[in-house]
């Protein structure tokens, strides 16, 4: 599909395909690098920028964040794109995911390295008696999969199965939040904005799902993941 | 009870210059600046903002050699700047630098406080008063959060009990309870919506936790005057018990019968005990108490174990004989 089936005349001289790849996408990518380098600033303490008396305790809930803002943003893509009628913003959505699991690697890393300083026995008995790690644990083994199949080839290959795998991230989205809830020692009012967000951007689905009829919402998605 | 701490002469006080001078011959590094970055020396830097000095005595028994030597580990205490930046003082706001924010809001004098319950002498107190027959003494205590942090601090203070001698408590007063000031125009975390905590902060101990030599009240930090973010003009340490115990910008005490309430209890009774010593084979509910980070270490090398009562066993593991110490948590 091309940016001639829009009809309208491109900006620039620029069709939609070429608008994406040379403006749109890099410019996304290079905000969603944003964060790291904001991170890495903080933590070497370069231009001003300090990550506090407990860098550890900073980069694990900075890097947290990010995740969720950055599933946040994927699972706001369709809900824009039909009610803004933007249809082609589909094709960031990948990118969006991709950071999310980027900067959910990187939570779990400053977890293992910085926080548990290697301790593996320590990890294996937090991931099975502290449910709150449980439960983020879980989260991130369930984006892997997603990772995994991002690429043109696995879509492909995957076909229908592809749209029925990657509706995970609701799970995955929830797992987060209440990973971030339940490590809370009191103030929950951060946690419970997130959560209320995440009511929205799933409810938003659930509404559209329960009007449609089930088939036509089927062929939508095969549709949408076809536009990428 | 034989106390353990040796009683100072006068003679022996350090006065602040001679104290600050023997601390930069020990970092070897005063005046490397305030901004201490990531893997600077953590000199024990003191900002212009630090508080009038206070005259004390240097207590031998809790030096840092001493302390080094008994964990047989590197436990050299923290910077200002890490401990007056790093607070959980919730009637500040609940971001560890919430306090360090917002805690000039409060004005620490004219200050009084309460005295009540079971004691022969009872009364509302200036603070001058209240403090005036004390000799302050510095101490170097660990100080371990139930958050699974820790710190090492050179706190300035005096006993517990000999303040709680004063008041001549009756037989009837079993334990001491503690109040922080309610003043939400001046706290804005006791003003949020809903409460975070139930207001005021309370605390309580067993009178013979509160007459233990090294149960502290504190007046200073470093050889200052305490910054209000750590609890100024007057709070608690209990260093073998999770910091929440020590109370901070007390304005009552109470001598009572009865097991006092406690905040931190009240607010969630499955998390958080009256006595909340400081135990690694007692989980919190939600995380592990068997280690701990400690601030301000390497990087890559913060975590270390927890001590049994912060490693004053020696200490206090009397008070508790008999106890089981996974229901009394």
């Amino acid at each position: 599909m091309t940016a001639s089936a829009s009809g309208r005349r491109p900006p620039l001289g620029l069709t939609v395909d070429q608008r994406y790849r040379f403006l749109y996408k890099p410019a996304v990518f290079a905000a969603s690098l944003v964060p790291f380098g904001w991170l890495v600033l903080s933590l070497f303490g370069w231009l001003g920028f300090s990550a506090g008396v407990d860098p550890v305790k900073f980069l694990e809930l900075e890097c947290g964040q990010t995740t969720l803002n950055f599933l946040f943003l994927t699972l706001m893509v369709t809900p824009v794109r039909q009610l803004a009628g933007l249809p082609h913003l589909v094709r960031l959505r990948r990118m969006l995911g991709l950071f999310a699991f980027f900067y959910a690697l990187l939570h779990f890393s400053v977890y293992v390295v910085l926080d548990l300083d290697f301790d593996w026995r320590m990890l294996g008995a937090d991931i099975v008696k502290r449910p709150y790690i449980t439960v983020g644990f879980s989260a991130l083994l369930m984006l892997i999969p997603l990772a995994l199949s991002s690429t043109n080839r696995m879509m492909r290959r995957l076909g229908r199965r592809w749209g029925k795998l990657h509706r995970l991230v609701y799970l995955i989205a929830a797992f987060g939040v209440w990973h971030y809830y339940w490590q809370e020692k009191r103030d929950v009012r951060e946690p419970l904005l997130y959560a209320a967000v995440l009511t929205l951007l799933l409810g938003y689905r659930a509404v559209r799902a329960w009007r449609q009829k089930p088939g036509a919402l089927r062929a939508e998605s095969w549709a949408q993941s076809k536009l990428e | 009870m034989a106390p353990r701490i040796p009683r100072i002469l006068p003679s022996q006080i350090t006065p602040p210059e001679v104290y600050f001078s023997r601390r930069s011959f020990l970092t070897g590094a005063l005046g490397a600046g305030l901004g201490a970055s990531l893997g600077a020396a953590r000199a024990a830097v003191l900002p212009g903002e630090a508080g009038a000095p206070l005259a004390f005595t240097f207590n031998p028994r809790e030096s840092v050699d001493a302390l080094v030597h008994a964990a047989g580990q590197d436990e050299k205490p923290n910077t200002w700047e890490e401990i007056t930046n790093y607070n959980n003082y919730y009637e500040f706001g609940t971001d560890k630098t919430d306090p360090a924010a917002n805690a000039h809001r409060l004005t620490t004098r004219p200050w009084s406080i309460a005295v009540d319950g079971e004691a022969e002498l009872t009364g509302r107190f200036h603070l001058e008063d209240f403090l005036k027959p004390y000799a302050l003494e510095e101490r170097i205590y660990r100080f371990r959060c139930v958050e699974a942090w820790s710190m090492v601090i050179p706190w300035v203070g005096f006993p517990l009990a000999t303040l709680l001698q004063r008041f001549k408590p009756t037989s009837k007063a079993k334990y001491v309870a503690f109040e922080t000031v309610y003043r939400p125009a001046q706290m804005p975390g006791q003003a949020s919506w809903p409460p975070i905590l139930p207001w005021p902060y309370r605390e309580g101990l067993r009178i013979d936790e509160a007459m233990n030599p090294l149960t502290l009240m504190v007046v200073g930090l470093y050889g200052r005057e305490l910054p209000n973010q750590d609890g100024a003009p007057l709070r608690l340490i209990v260093p073998w018990k999770y910091g929440f115990k020590g109370i901070k910008s007390i304005v009552k005490l109470s001598f009572t019968e009865r097991q006092p309430p406690s905040t931190w209890n009240e607010a969630d009774a499955t998390e958080y005990g009256f006595y909340a010593n400081v135990n690694p084979n007692v989980p919190h509910p939600r995380w592990s108490q068997a280690s701990e980070r400690r601030i301000g270490a390497p990087l890559f090398h913060e975590r270390q174990p927890t001590l049994m009562f912060n490693g004053y066993a020696e200490e206090v593991a009397d008070l508790y004989r008999g106890m089981d110490l996974h229901r009394y948590f």
